[in-house]
């Protein structure tokens, strides 16, 4: 008996806390809309509220070399973080940086802890439900690095060869649709994958262009014959969903900083010492805001 | 290239940001595991008194710490609340409150154990000698329930040292992370460092947990006689 009672009670609990969690995120979706001067609620810091306080609070990665990471120093530093800097110096304010993960980004931008995300964020529709994207300033395809001897320089060349891909990625689901007569040669970890080309096991290797850029730089024999292949995902800051004034200033910034370039000096800084000369910088910048396929 | 990787160790700040990342987790384990010693004597000796209603709240906290991973009660306390109720807390302040609500459970339950343990006629020789309820406690109970509580405790104190590695989910910046910013930094011109830093790692948390041996060993020994 005091058994069944207890378990009673617990199913009431689990039920009254999934009501008031569930009720929270309704209350939340229903009151951003109009706030904007947030008062300690759940809600974002408005253009004003960040200019006055004088700092802006930016969610950066601190250990993804070389977008987002902390150099000896202890200072954030890459990619993401050269943007970061140029923004808070538009805003005329202070930069205060937050390190993230990729599970928590979202709910860091949803509980107003930061003002912006900047983590290499890629842009996809069911994040675009929850936050609000700015402008692109970055993008990323699928590259394939195969070895220099029997260079692939077009995915037509995979014909009846074997490519190696990982596990759950886009370079799967893509050669899978597009090219059902490349044999794929499939594994669950990136270091197996590499192994596997070191190896011969497979004639090329696919996943994020940025990913093997950088393998083929470290690993002689080897080359990137397609730098750039199927569908271009965008990476772009994020704000608090509805945060209209922020967002139309980062993107207003983006714009303007098209006219010095601004993102191409940001690569030879952060990216061009890790990528050398075998990429081109138009393989991974977005400038202004507009992919140029 | 062997002295490439431990070179990292002693570049720039590395070295001193890793010990204050240590700092981080000893600051968080010392304060929520002493925190969890007090509350969970407190709340095993509330477990064992057979009133219907301490009964039931006191095990339905214990069920439902247990029940959830320490992660979701992080979220919850960092992430829940702001939403729900619009608390703002720091997130080292998160972490003591859900780390000390986990220890006070579990510490709850050993001490409970231990207290169920003795036994019942010594707690009838007590009163029979015309002890009060807290005179029995104190020179009867408690010190024989302390010798059984020292080998589980020790390994609840050293799985929190452990586990304090997930705050950096809620943003705090411990000694694990820092670890993996310096090998993350390094990792186009040192890719060796991965191992030296990782070991440095070992180390410090062997060297944060091993005094917690010591001690329950030394204890040990000395109530044996």
């Amino acid at each position: 008996m005091r058994i069944r009672k207890l378990y009673l009670l617990l199913a009431a609990l689990a039920i009254i806390a999934a009501a008031v969690f569930a009720g929270g995120c309704k209350n939340e979706a229903a009151t951003d809309s109009q706030q904007s001067t947030g008062s300690g609620e759940t809600a974002f810091r408005s253009l004003d509220e960040i200019k006055k306080s004088g700092e802006v609070i930016v969610g950066v990665f601190s250990d993804k070399a070389p977008f987002g990471y902390i150099d000896k120093e202890g200072n954030y530093q890459g990619y993401d973080v050269y943007f970061g800097n140029r923004l808070a110096k538009d805003l005329g304010v202070k930069v205060k940086y937050v390190s993230v993960e990729p599970a928590n980004r979202v709910e860091y931008l949803k509980t107003g802890k930061v003002d912006i995300i900047l983590a290499n964020f890629t842009v996809t529709p069911e994040r675009a439900e929850q936050v609000d994207f700015a402008l692109p300033y970055m993008k990323v395809a699928l590259g394939v690095v195969s070895p220099d001897g029997a260079l692939i320089t077009s995915p037509d060349q995979l014909k009846g060869k074997t490519l190696i891909v990982a596990k759950g990625t886009t370079a799967e689901t893509y050669f899978t649709k597009h090219y059902p007569d490349v044999n794929l040669l499939k594994f669950d970890q990136y270091t197996e994958t590499y192994n596997a080309l070191v190896d011969g096991r497979g004639d090329a290797f696919s996943t994020d262009n940025t990913e093997v850029l950088a393998w083929a730089l470290k690993n002689k024999g080897f080359t990137v014959g397609i730098t750039s292949l199927g569908d271009t995902d965008t990476i772009a800051a994020a704000v608090h969903k509805g945060n209209k004034e922020l967002l139309d200033f980062i993107n207003d910034d983006i714009k303007k900083l098209a006219g010095e370039n601004f993102f191409h000096k940001d690569y030879e800084e952060t990216l061009a010492p890790v990528y050398g000369t075998a990429v081109s910088p138009d393989d991974l910048v977005v400038e202004g805001g507009e992919v140029k396929k | 290239m062997q002295d490439l990787g431990i070179r990292v160790l002693f570049e720039g700040e590395n070295g001193i940001r890793l010990l204050l990342g240590l700092l981080v987790t000893i600051k968080l384990s010392v304060i929520t595991i002493i925190a969890s010693c007090i509350l969970g004597t407190i709340m095993g000796m509330l477990m064992t008194l057979r009133h219907p209603a301490v009964h039931f709240i006191t095990r339905i906290y214990l069920e439902f710490i247990r029940i959830m991973p320490q992660l979701v009660l992080l979220f919850i306390a960092y992430f829940g609340l702001t939403r729900a109720a619009g608390i703002n807390l720091s997130g080292f302040t998160a972490a003591v409150i859900v780390f000390i609500l986990w220890g006070t459970a579990e510490m709850g339950d050993l001490v409970r154990s231990a207290l169920i343990s003795i036994p019942r006629n010594q707690y009838e020789s007590g009163a029979a000698l015309g002890f009060s309820k807290i005179q029995l406690y104190r020179f009867i109970i408690l010190p024989q329930a302390l010798r059984r509580l020292i080998p589980p405790a020790m390994n609840l104190a050293t799985r929190m040292i452990m586990t304090t590695s997930l705050v950096v989910l809620i943003g705090v910046v411990e000694m694990l992370k820092v670890g993996q910013q310096i090998i993350e930094a390094n990792r186009y011109t040192a890719p060796t460092a991965a191992l030296w830093i990782y070991g440095a790692i070992f180390f410090l948390y062997f060297f944060s947990c091993w005094p917690l041996t010591l001690a329950a060993n030394c204890l040990e020994k000395r109530w044996k006689e």
